[in-house]
């Protein structure tokens, strides 16, 4: 409890709270995702390079798998951005268009557009780089559901589907 | 003609684990005359959503496209994985904390490019959580 003349407590800035989202979600920590910077409805985020990650072992090219997981959690990322309050999300669909190999040894970033959110659904597009994103590795569409655990509980998923 | 080329699970498995990616995501697959299964088994580290829990869309995304793409090496009876050149995931259940399989068909085998279906299921391959369809770049031997 803080005395009446201690000053307000600092609300978590919106970066603060994406990063521990990050953080809170187990295969995001895994690949070692960071967040790089967001703004309303955007997102951008960081993929280190790792050996172990590596999805073709005579060029060292990062996995394929990896960038689709970083391209999916960035969107989700915009779309809490830009929804009004905190809702449960989940991707519906997610195209992704591989235009080159990512570099061997570079992190890739990716950036997120939240750009129209319905009650339901909300449609977003990405793009993955290294430095640049007028030269992608990779081109995202994706849609999400807006409040997509439909009223499960915690735990709804430990009992097998009916 | 070529003499056909005998699947070989040994080899595929080898194959597939020679990808640094492959051994992280701790995928495995088995191989019944030409049917072709990848296996996920399930932990922790693959949660997107830890209320649910739910796998992550990234999860699904990759177990569907390393079944694309050691599908068509079977298929081409090469050891080379071909090149994604794009794919599209509908995502159609949440995946639970169990484990997933995919199995994966080339509805197009063409001189240069691959088009290939993959669905992945949990608990009944009829009632799949996941497909992809994509297309995928022979690379030359």
């Amino acid at each position: 409890m803080s005395s009446p003349d201690a000053p307000p407590p600092t609300p978590p800035s919106a970066t603060q709270i994406v990063q521990a989202m990050i953080q809170a979600t187990p295969y995001a920590a895994a690949l070692g995702f960071t967040l790089v910077d967001i703004a309303p409805a955007r997102a951008r985020m960081r993929a280190p390079y790792r050996a172990d990650l590596v999805g073709d072992p005579d060029t060292g090219v990062i996995a394929g798998g990896v960038i689709t997981a970083l391209l999916d959690h960035v969107c989700g990322a915009s779309v809490m951005n830009a929804m009004a309050q905190r809702q449960s999300i989940a991707t519906l669909d997610l195209r992704i268009d591989y235009m080159r190999a990512a570099i061997p040894g570079r992190d890739v970033l990716a950036e997120a557009h939240c750009y129209k959110v319905t009650r339901s659904v909300a449609f977003v597009r990405a793009v993955a780089f290294e430095d640049d994103p007028e030269d992608p590795v990779a081109n995202a569409t994706a849609a999400f559901m807006i409040a997509s655990d439909g009223g499960r509980r915690p735990g709804a998923n430990r009992k097998p589907p009916r | 003609m070529s003499a056909p080329v005998l699947p070989d699970e040994a080899a595929l498995r080898a194959r597939l684990h020679a990808v640094p990616f492959a051994r992280f995501f701790g995928v495995d697959l088995e191989l019944r005359g030409d049917e072709l299964t990848l296996v996920l088994p399930y932990r922790d580290a693959l949660v997107g959503n830890p209320l649910l829990p739910a796998l992550h869309g990234g999860v699904l995304g990759a177990l569907l496209e390393l079944s694309a793409v050691t599908t068509v090496a079977l298929a081409l009876g090469q050891p080379h994985l071909p090149k994604t050149i794009d794919i599209n995931i509908d995502y159609l259940r949440s995946g639970r904390p169990t484990a997933t399989f995919a199995r994966a068909k080339v509805t197009r085998l063409g001189r240069r490019i691959a088009s290939v279906a993959a669905e992945a299921w949990q608990f009944e391959r009829a009632d799949p959580i996941a497909a992809l369809h994509g297309h995928f770049l022979l690379t030359p031997e």
